[in-house]
């Protein structure tokens, strides 16, 4: 516990230089006694080695980034107490590893798996048990990367506890709890993903051994993708539609053990494994799980809600909105984690802008930062404002999830359908955007971009798959659609000439979309908007204002069309928010890296060599490719191999 | 009945039913546009002869590539490559020959020394007679392995910044090379990490203290008995990449490293034995040479790979069924839902399109080569300009295309055995490589705004801008939804975007240097309409290359008429995803919109049916695409089964993490606590 009493005591940009790493050069890198004093003479030394470019556009940011830090974070005292719990991984040699990139998957794997198991040894250690505490621990370990025991522990117990029976929690929970039981979540399988109805999986009871027989009855109904079912997990939750006396019942969650305890070696009728190499999650063994007349007792199928009678009787749920709550809070964590996502490639590609100079703007002059091109600030100061509103949607939807969780435990769910299709919509909507902004930020760091060392790559990677799991981000759009009245002219319109409703939704399905696209934007411009009165600092909303007014009119002048066409503005309108998102270019200019800075990025966190806090990129690139696996020998073995003998024969 | 389909016969394979019914009734004959595609039955026919000698040798086998590691990967690549090299005497291909290219495609550009080609390019280019006789024999037989180093860590598009120095030496008639910070080390050149003995190195160079600029050098770099590197030179792998990692692209920091006068690339400018400095003809025939390999790359490497991702794409989704379109029907074929087609069949015609805009620009460099032979250097500006702009839209929408064919295979096409991150991964490389798009569209942006002013001034101007001088049409006069599928409305369409938008650069360009202020401030002012105006003529061009060669195909098989319905998809797609700039100046209406839209979507329900015939027709073996999604017979996931187990993860000794980790963890971590 003592390492949690440690305070930071120095000004806001020592604190900063310091949880960076740089005071490292001047101080052991794991110094227990660290002083304000130490800090204060670590943060000169800073003066010296931290990029001129970056010092510079520091010292001429308007605000003061550690206050909007504040803003972010939702409180000084909260932003304290993350660095804290930043500092206790920080500082902790057994969290250490090898930058991941020069690694294999199941060297990732590996490493993933150790720190896993640590973390969760040390949350309770330290006794660590708010959940965003929690949170930030994990995601300072893991780099807010996947790993191994996140369906164990996001998943997995949290179903245990909402759908289990007490009898069923006495049984799993406490050995869940311990990591006797490791369990994933298998919904998802090969030919069937967002259409719950359409999965293959049966469990047929049994009434004379009063057992559940589970089959995967074609190939097509192997579960696939469940994260930490290829290699980690001895149990899993599946989902699997239940046929008790001749009849079926529709989707049910059951206890599966799948590996034998002791051995870890598959149970006979359990097929598992992992699903091969994907474009990122390497730590993460997505797994299959084929069953071949596997049997439970009747009492592993979770009960709270439905249940089977040991004679086969059938007892249905009495309300199936309970899970919108579930969902609400997943789609939540997918906003913020798209506000964070995007937050690191800014943070990243800002930087790098700063401290890459290139051609000319002025004939004869040495060459400028790109971050001085109008096209560069065009491709980033819209994505930075971005990141900014997601950061705000994220935090809304949040509060959201409490307060319906709140009105469901009171009873009340009138609510719920509603929000349920707008944070569907806004799930869609931020990682879309998001996605697509962490690529453009890749590509505008030009070639260094495409190499792993600039972290971007890999952001990109592990981001990109919010697009299509926890529901695919057209039918999510489309669910949104239902509640977007815009489009119910076209639908009319159809519906007239079409013979089903069901044909015209489809015709009309790309309006939809769109029309959905449209409210979501609205919604996130009216909570940015909303937030700006929220914060005290002036400077710090003068330019929050500007962000936000740069979002809104950006969004405007990609979507002319539709303001063009609706009327809503004329010709000589759109030609002026052209030159009014330029001119806000000019005003974010001189913040922008200030603007990154804020959201308050440890170095071992971004992962990025381009995005440094120091800026000290060039040297950090070579020192980078050194450990490359392709220079381990000074002459590779493939000249042995290959190149001489073809030499030599010709 | 087709002829050779030697891999993809359906009737001597089982497929899939979902994805057979799709190839019964295609409105056009499909054989007959692969041999359109490919330029010529001749050319099909050579094609899948060496693909058939490719695929048959278990030596090229890809199958275990998404399981390789970065050392893997390379080793695999240098071992296909001497292999390659070896086959293609033994089967008396030539290196220039269509065969070489047919290799590469079948080998989805998996196999090292790449590099090696330009590195004897380049010496062809830039080198006098007694150079090229000295060093091609070398490098034809493999004595020496090249690279090409031109780019710096802190310096690439902007050549004149490069930092790397060859100062002369009269007294050993020598230069000497050097690297003199970090940012000046070179710094990605493909085969230069492991492979390469000698390079051609682009350096500032200095004869008694005055700097002449940048001048290529060769260099040998590792010693030619052992590979261990040559004195004075540090040389390495610069680490994984997104992708590439069969290449081992390098950093090369030179310290003192001499070489003989005689290896400076001597055919435009010489130094002589007392320092003088000669210079001679016209780089621009080098010029042109670069401008060459940046429109191969296209035909060669982009577009091809957006074609794949489109196959892969579509077939999956035909074979995949999800939800209902009906209550109580089976599940609907994704394909079948308005809001795949949308995603994928305007990319379809993307790849189509660009298709044919290649070989619309492959002519215009025939013609322009002939000239340039003749030293008649006045196409170049326009050359130059056209390529560049082309080369940042064609990569930046085929990128963007792949990763929307990606997505569109929802989870599946998160697994690397869908064969769609790595076409992604590839891909998003051209975006910066050859130019970065940003600097490209700027060039071509600088080319239009001088031919507007002399088009407006009277003067003659090159004839991919000549519809500059016309004056521009005020307003879409199309009242009725079909009129709006004729290609010379869509054409005026994108005509008179790409004069408005323009015309509107330029003028705010000439109102800013008015009010005062300098050239290179109102230019830097005005940089992001100037880059919408360099896209917006580049689309143009798109746009009408493909309406005319739709012209130009003959009326038989049908093929024409499908043709006819993916440029006018191509068109409206554009339309429907830029309606800004159509309504902007009032140039087409509301109403017209809404009818633009109608007839967009018809066409995708129009299209759809011959969605899977259309990328048959690109003609992919199931080696090169090397996908559990996208094979010709559809079994998609019992192809996806059996892959996934092959996966070293699935391997006995992985089983080790058990034993390492997760039974500690089971038995005793935190029962303790």
């Amino acid at each position: 516990m003592e390492a949690l009493e440690r305070h930071v005591t120095a000004a806001p940009l020592d604190v900063r230089a310091e949880r960076r790493g740089l005071a490292g050069r001047s101080l052991p890198a794991r110094s227990p006694a660290r002083t304000s004093a130490a800090a204060a003479a670590a943060a000169a030394a800073i003066i010296i080695t931290m990029n001129p470019d970056l010092r510079r556009e520091r010292e001429a940011a308007a605000f003061q980034s550690e206050l909007l830090t504040h803003v972010l974070d939702g409180g000084a005292e909260r932003t304290s107490r993350r660095r804290e719990i930043e500092a206790l991984v920080l500082n902790d040699p057994e969290f250490q590893h090898e930058d991941l990139n020069f690694l294999s998957r199941s060297q990732r794997y590996e490493v993933a798996i150790r720190k896993s198991a640590l973390m969760v040894m040390k949350l309770r250690e330290y006794g660590i048990a708010d959940p965003d505490e929690i949170y930030w621990f994990k995601s300072f370990i893991h780099h807010g990367r996947p790993e191994p025991l996140d369906l164990h522990l996001g998943m997995f117990l949290p179903t245990l506890l909402t759908q289990a029976t007490q009898e069923q929690q006495d049984r799993f929970f406490m050995p869940a709890w311990n990591l006797e039981i490791i369990g994933t979540y298998a919904q998802t399988e090969m030919g069937h993903g967002t259409h719950l109805r359409g999965l293959e999986t049966t469990a047929t009871y049994d009434p004379a051994t009063q057992e559940f027989i589970l089959n995967s009855p074609t190939v097509t109904s192997i579960k696939w993708w469940p994260g930490g079912l290829g290699k980690t997990s001895n149990h899993a939750i599946v989902l699997a539609q239940l046929y008790t006396q001749g009849q079926c019942k529709g989707l049910h969650a059951f206890i599966v053990p799948i590996r034998q305890l002791g051995t870890h070696e598959p149970l006979p009728g359990i097929t598992v494994g992992d699903i091969g190499p994907k474009f990122g999650y390497d730590e993460m063994d997505n797994g299959y799980l084929k069953m071949d007349n596997f049997r439970i007792p009747r009492e592993n199928m979770l009960m709270k809600y439905a249940k089977v009678e040991p004679d086969g009787t059938y007892v249905k749920p009495l309300s199936d909105k309970l899970t919108y709550g579930t969902m609400v809070f997943i789609r939540s964590i997918i906003v913020g984690d798209s506000a964070r996502s995007l937050s690191r490639a800014c943070t990243i590609a800002i930087r790098y802008s700063a401290v890459r100079h290139q051609s000319e703007l002025k004939p004869g002059e040495p060459e400028p930062q790109i971050l001085d091109y109008q096209t560069q600030q065009y491709k980033l100061f819209p994505l930075l404002a971005t990141a900014y509103a997601f950061h705000f949607v994220g935090a809304y939807m949040k509060e959201t999830y409490l307060r319906i969780t709140g009105d469901i435990s009171e009873g009340d769910l009138s609510q719920l359908p509603e929000l349920h299709a707008l944070t569907a919509g806004l799930k869609a909507f931020t990682s879309w955007i998001a996605n697509a902004g962490i690529e453009e930020c890749r590509m505008a760091c030009g070639g260094h971009g495409y190499s792993r060392c600039s972290g971007l790559p890999d952001i990109y990677v592990t981001f990109t798959p919010s697009c299509t799991y926890e529901g695919e981000n057209t039918v999510m759009m489309l669910q949104t659609a239902r509640l977007v009245e815009a489009a119910a002219k076209n639908l009319q319109g159809e519906l007239n000439r079409r013979e089903s409703k069901e044909d015209a939704w489809n015709r009309t399905s790309v309006d939809l979309v769109r029309a959905s696209e449209a409210h979501c934007h609205y919604v996130v411009v009216k909570l940015f908007t909303a937030k700006l009165s929220e914060i005290s600092d002036a400077a710090v909303r003068a330019i929050m204002t500007n962000l936000c007014l740069l979002y809104a009119l950006h969004g405007i002048s990609k979507h002319t069309g539709d303001f063009l066409q609706a009327g809503i503005l004329t010709d000589a309108q759109v030609t002026q928010v052209y030159q009014h998102v330029k001119d806000l270019l000019a005003v974010i200019r001189p913040n922008a890296v200030a603007l990154v800075d804020s959201f308050d990025f440890h170095d071992s966190h971004l992962g990025s060599v381009l995005g440094r806090y120091d800026g000290n990129i060039y040297e950090n690139m070579f020192e980078w490719a050194k450990k490359s696996p392709l220079n381990k020998t000074e002459v590779h073995e493939s000249f042995h191999k290959h190149l001489k003998p073809m030499q030599a024969k010709l | 009945m087709a002829p050779t389909r030697y891999l993809r016969s359906s009737a001597s394979r089982d497929v899939n039913p979902d994805l057979d019914i799709e190839r019964k009734t295609p409105s056009f004959d499909v054989e007959k546009l692969t041999t359109i595609l490919d330029g010529g039955a001749e050319n099909t026919r050579v094609r899948r002869a060496v693909e058939a000698v490719i695929h048959s040798d278990p030596v090229f086998s890809r199958e275990d590539k998404y399981f390789l590691s970065q050392n893997e990967s390379y080793e695999a690549a240098v071992k296909k490559a001497v292999h390659l090299k070896k086959m293609m005497h033994q089967m008396k291909w030539s290196w220039a020959g269509s065969e070489c290219k047919y290799c590469n495609r079948a080998l989805g550009g998996e196999v090292a020394f790449t590099l090696h080609n330009i590195f004897m390019e380049s010496i062809l280019a830039l080198s006098t007679d007694e150079q090229t006789a000295k060093w091609i024999p070398l490098a034809e037989n493999y004595r020496i392995l090249g690279s090409y180093a031109q780019t710096e860590l802190g310096h690439g598009t902007y050549i004149r910044g490069f930092e790397t120095t060859a100062t002369f030496n009269i007294s050993t008639q020598e230069f000497v090379l050097n690297t003199p910070k970090i940012s000046a080390m070179k710094w990605w050149p493909g085969d230069l990490g492991r492979s390469a003995t000698h390079t051609v190195v682009f350096a500032q160079l200095y004869i008694k203290g005055k700097c002449y600029g940048v001048h290529p050098f060769i260099v040998q770099i590792r010693s030619l008995h052992d590979h261990s590197p040559a004195p004075g030179v540090t040389v390495g792998d610069i680490g994984p990449k997104m992708d590439f990692n069969h290449i081992d692209n390098g950093y090369l920091l030179l310290q003192d490293v001499r070489v003989p006068r005689e290896n400076m690339l001597s055919r435009f400018c010489e130094v002589l034995a007392d320092g003088t400095y000669v210079k001679r003809g016209s780089e621009k025939i080098n010029y042109f040479n670069m401008i060459i390999i940046r429109v191969k790359m296209l035909s060669n490497e982009v577009v091809p790979t957006l074609m794949k991702a489109c196959t892969i794409a579509i077939r999956y989704s035909v074979v995949r069924r999800q939800s209902e379109l009906m209550p109580g029907d089976q599940e609907a074929k994704i394909l079948d839902y308005q809001t795949q087609q949308q995603k994928l069949l305007p990319v379809l015609a993307i790849a189509y399109a660009f298709h044919f805009m290649n070989e619309y620009m492959n002519e215009l460099f025939s013609k322009g080569y002939r000239e340039i032979k003749q030293k008649n250097f006045d196409s170049l500006p326009e050359l130059h300009a056209f390529s560049s702009g082309l080369k940042a839209i064609v990569t930046e929408h085929s990128t963007a295309g792949v990763e929307t064919c990606r997505k569109a295979c929802g989870g599946h096409g998160y697994s690397l055995l869908s064969g769609l991150p790595s076409l992604y991964t590839r891909l998003a490389a051209s975006c910066t490589y050859e130019g970065e798009n940003t600097v490209l569209l700027l060039q071509t942006a600088r080319f239009l705004v001088k031919c507007l002013g002399a088009a407006r001034s009277g003067q003659p101007v090159p004839p991919s801008v000549a519809y500059l001088s016309a004056v521009n049409s005020e307003r879409c006069l199309v009242r009725d939804k079909r009129d709006l599928l004729q290609p010379d409305v869509y054409v005026e369409a994108y005509r008179h975007v790409a004069i408005r938008v323009l015309s509107s650069a330029a003028a705010k360009l000439q109102a800013l240097v008015q009010s005062g202020a300098e050239q290179h401030e109102a230019w830097h002012q005005c940089t992001v309409q100037l880059v919408h105006a360099a896209k917006a003529h580049c689309h143009y061009h798109v746009v009408k290359s493909f309406a005319e060669a739709v012209e130009k195909l003959g009326q038989e098989a049908g093929i024409q008429r499908i043709m006819k319905h993916l440029c006018g998809l191509f068109a409206l797609h554009g339309i429907f995803s830029n309606t800004g700039d159509f309504l902007h100046d009032g140039y087409i209406s509301g109403d017209q919109v809404d009818m633009m839209t109608a007839s967009y979507l018809d066409l995708l329900a129009i299209v759809r049916k011959d969605a899977v015939p259309l990328v048959d027709a690109f003609d992919f073996t199931d080696e090169t695409l090397n996908s559990a999604l996208g094979s010709y017979d559809g079994h998609v996931y019992r192809r996806l089964y059996q892959w996934a187990r092959k996966s070293p993860s699935n391997t006995k000794q992985a089983n080790q993490v058990y034993e390492n980790y997760l039974k500690p963890l089971f038995q005793n971590g935190l029962s303790k606590l």
